[in-house]
């Protein structure tokens, strides 16, 4: 109950506040966290489970995303976290601004060249077990954008992707459905086989000496980090 | 900081005659553009013409450059226009041959040359003599050939770093008076708003130095538009540009200048629709600029944040309803609109007046919680300076420059669609801070709302035997060869222009994205240099850039 006046004393602050307690527990012991099942269980309130399956059932319910918009599908997803959409009530809706912190990534839009590497490196720093949930066409195959010079032709060209999001964008409803498919994944202990990708951080001195290498030996060191587009083999 | 008020708003006629004399005998040819006339100039007299156009006929807007490769040749094309009168426009056309294309840069007269000429070296390969900077812009330093150039094959491979940017944990960089530090910040970072990259260097916590690093949403939407054909291949990219719900916005901009290049009459009650449902996607885009300039500037992600996904919520509704879809409507078509308003009709204007009846409230509450908040105040007032000069120096338009008391707005000075028929005000704001810029923005979502209301009006009364939603167009269009026209409208970021080279087939053989985030992005370094971090992040924040429209 709030009110426009000032409080004009401040009454019993030293007093423990019991108001709360009370209103929650009421008297006696607290058994707040007593159920029905336990009361069935009886005196010996254990149940048991293979640990792996515990684990998943908690990773599934508990999933930090990654806070990451690349493009209009980000829209749609920042829609979803927000309210109406709520992703957060399946237990699935806190976005990590820190890849170390998140274990499922959701990739909201088209990859281009000079992004791939990036996205490869933020994917790397996610510690494991992680998920990725590709939505929408781009992520698939480039989407309205495939024929473009520039443009990777799906995140799976790249990263490991567990879940398909269709849709251009996909509405807030449907990546709501590829989440809870994922964590039914997850609770099922599944996860995409982590296949090598056409696309790799490679180090530069690594690569075969075609012409491109060649080309560009002077400027790139040999150990630095590169990522090598071969256009004419995607899909 | 009256500089950009005392503007007169009765514009010097500049008639062509004049312009023929500024020009002179520099003048190699005439290649007069639909909406302007154009000039031919020699590469190396850029300068000089650009420079008198400025100083002796009032051109202060390099609106765009666009670059080009013919069979033998290749061309640069300035668009100048005046902030003082958008309807005067002229055309300086650079041509260079095709083995040796260098021309004058002309990033010392206008700023915002500078990004235009090197995306035009990035995609089309034009050298610009002079340039400060001639570096990629779009596409990463290593790229092998120019995308937009004739003989360029999309199929060779190509080679990206990882590593061409410094690593902040290097030892920090020390010379004899300063002790300064490299910062990344982005690719993927909460406050870039997508992916973008600012290379900054710090002195302590003081911006030194900017650079915005962009390019890492480049999705050719260029390329894609040239292989679409004009009737109905094209509609569905604008939308992808500035995906803040502005679609419809920006469909108009393609709109327009096809319905131009191919003469097309729009139904009076198609315009109204457009203008009404541009409006509408006018407010979902300010609501998110709002939602995420909170969010950056608090890190508040469950109040205002929240506040402004649920206003958006109900315009996405409404847009829903209209158009079929949530986000990338596709609901313009050349000639008009894609169907009319959804039956039952009534019910579709009470749920859209509902929500103006609304939107004073929610606006008084974003007010309460943000505008007159003492420490969004402290934070944002007098940060992020732009003067006017500037302002149009780097080409920034929409309400980057209002918010710095430039008034402009093509919705008046260029009418189309019904704005001319309208009641309705242009917002301007004289602080040329974050502080006004968000003002700006939210008084103009007030002003769209007095522009849906009328526009309902008018759909409601209007005799039900009239209601034509789209001219008769023909099935394929195909533009006489070699027109060319550039035409704007006022998108939610500011001026979106596209200009078209027709060929004669049913594609454009040309199509330049002017986008206004690229502008208004340019700027940032004036506003940001000699600030603190946390102020360059509300900086950005308040020029509410889409990088897909960044990149394109
Ligand atoms: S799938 Fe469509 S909406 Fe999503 S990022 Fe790609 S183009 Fe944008």
């Amino acid at each position: 109950m709030s009110s426009n006046n000032p409080r004009q004393q401040i009454h019993g602050s030293t007093a423990p506040s019991t108001d709360t307690r009370d209103s929650r527990i009421g008297e006696g012991p607290d058994d707040r966290f007593n159920s029905k099942l336990r009361e069935a269980f009886g005196s010996t309130p254990f149940i048991l489970t293979k640990f792996d399956k515990f684990m998943n059932w908690v990773r599934g319910n508990s999933m930090f995303m990654l806070q990451f918009g690349i493009a209009c599908c980000s829209i749609e997803m920042m829609h979803t976290y927000a309210i109406k959409h709520d992703l957060d009530r399946f237990g699935a809706g806190v976005p990590r601004a820190s890849p170390r912190q998140a274990d499922v990534m959701i990739v909201p839009g088209t990859i281009v060249s000079k992004f791939g590497p990036r996205m490869k490196r933020v994917y790397d720093q996610m510690p494991e077990p992680k998920f990725v949930v590709g939505m929408g066409s781009c992520t698939i195959s480039g989407g309205p954008f495939q024929e473009g010079y520039n443009v990777v032709k799906g995140a799976e060209e790249i990263i490991p992707v567990d879940i398909h999001v269709p849709g251009c964008p996909p509405r807030p409803e449907a990546l709501v459905y590829g989440i809870a498919k994922l964590q039914e994944r997850i609770r099922n202990g599944e996860s995409s086989p982590v296949v090598v990708k056409p696309y790799e951080l490679e180090e530069f001195g690594d690569l075969p000496q075609d012409e491109l290498v060649q080309k560009l030996a002077s400027e790139i060191d040999e150990e630095d980090l590169v990522m090598r587009y071969n256009w004419a083999d995607s899909p | 900081m009256s500089t950009g008020l005392e503007r007169d708003r009765v514009p010097v006629e500049v008639t062509e005659d004049d312009l023929e004399a500024i020009v002179g005998d520099r003048a190699l040819a005439r290649d007069d553009h639909l909406n302007a006339p154009g000039f031919v100039v020699r590469p190396d007299d850029v300068r000089d013409v650009l420079s008198d156009l400025k100083e002796r006929a009032g051109f202060d807007h390099l609106s765009n450059l666009t670059a080009q490769q013919y069979e033998d040749r290749y061309e640069s094309i300035y668009h100048l226009t005046k902030y003082a009168d958008r309807t005067q426009e002229v055309s300086i056309v650079v041509p260079t041959p095709i083995d040796d294309p260098v021309s004058e840069s002309a990033a010392p007269v206008f700023s915002t040359a500078d990004w235009h000429e090197r995306e035009a070296f990035d995609l089309v390969g034009i050298d610009y003599e002079g340039h400060p900077d001639p570096r990629r812009i779009l596409l990463p330093e290593t790229w092998q050939g120019h995308p937009l150039s004739k003989d360029y094959d999309q199929e060779k491979p190509q080679l990206v770093t990882l590593t061409d940017h410094a690593n902040p944990i290097q030892p920090d960089h020390h010379d004899a008076e300063s002790d300064t530090m490299f910062l990344n910040i982005g690719p993927h970072h909460p406050a870039t708003h997508g992916v973008l990259h600012l290379e900054t260097v710090l002195d302590g916590e003081t911006v030194v130095d900017v650079d915005p690093d962009i390019g890492y949403l480049h999705r050719c939407e260029e390329q894609m538009c040239q292989n679409g054909t004009y009737r109905h291949q094209i509609m569905p990219y604008p939308d992808r540009w500035d995906y803040v719900s502005a679609g419809l916005l920006n469909e108009w901009a393609y709109a327009r200048v096809a319905e131009d290049l191919a003469d097309i009459e729009v139904p009076d009650y198609a315009q109204v629709i457009r203008t009404m449902g541009a409006e509408l996607c006018r407010i979902a885009s300010h609501m998110l600029a709002l939602a995420t300039f909170a969010l950056d500037v608090y890190g508040d992600f469950t109040a205002i944040f929240q506040y402004g996904m649920r206003d958006r919520e109900v315009v996405q509704d409404i847009l829903e309803d209209l158009t079929g879809q949530r986000l990338m409507f596709n609901y313009f078509r050349l000639g008009g609109v894609a169907w009319d308003l959804p039956e039952p009709r009534d019910e579709f204007v009470a749920k859209t007046r509902d929500f103006l009846d609304e939107l004073p409230a929610k606006v008084d509450e974003y007010h309460d919680l943000l505008t007159s908040n003492e420490i969004f105040q402290v934070r944002t007032h007098d940060t992020g300076i732009i003067e006017p000069d500037v302002a149009k120096d780097y080409g920034c338009t929409g309400p980057v420059a209002r918010g710095s008391g430039i008034d402009y707005d093509l919705r008046r000075d260029d009418p189309y669609g019904y704005y001319d028929e309208l009641e309705w005000d242009v917002v301007t704001e004289p602080g040329c801070d974050n502080y006004s810029r968000v003002l700006v923005r939210m008084q103009e979502v007030e002003e769209s709302a007095k522009i849906i209301e009328q526009c309902l009006d008018l759909l409601e009364d209007w005799p039900e035997d009239e209601r034509e939603i789209q001219a008769n167009v023909p099935r394929t269009l195909k533009p006489d060869a070699d027109t060319e026209v550039y035409r704007a409208v006022e998108g939610a970021k500011g001026e979106l222009g596209i200009y078209i080279r027709a060929d004669g087939t049913d594609k454009p053989a040309r199509f330049k994205i002017r986008s206004p985030c690229f502008h208004n992005l340019s700027a940032l370094p004036e506003m940001a240099n000699g600030e603190y971090v946390p102020d360059l992040i509300a900086s950005l924040g308040s020029l509410d850039i889409v990088l897909g429209e960044v990149d394109r």
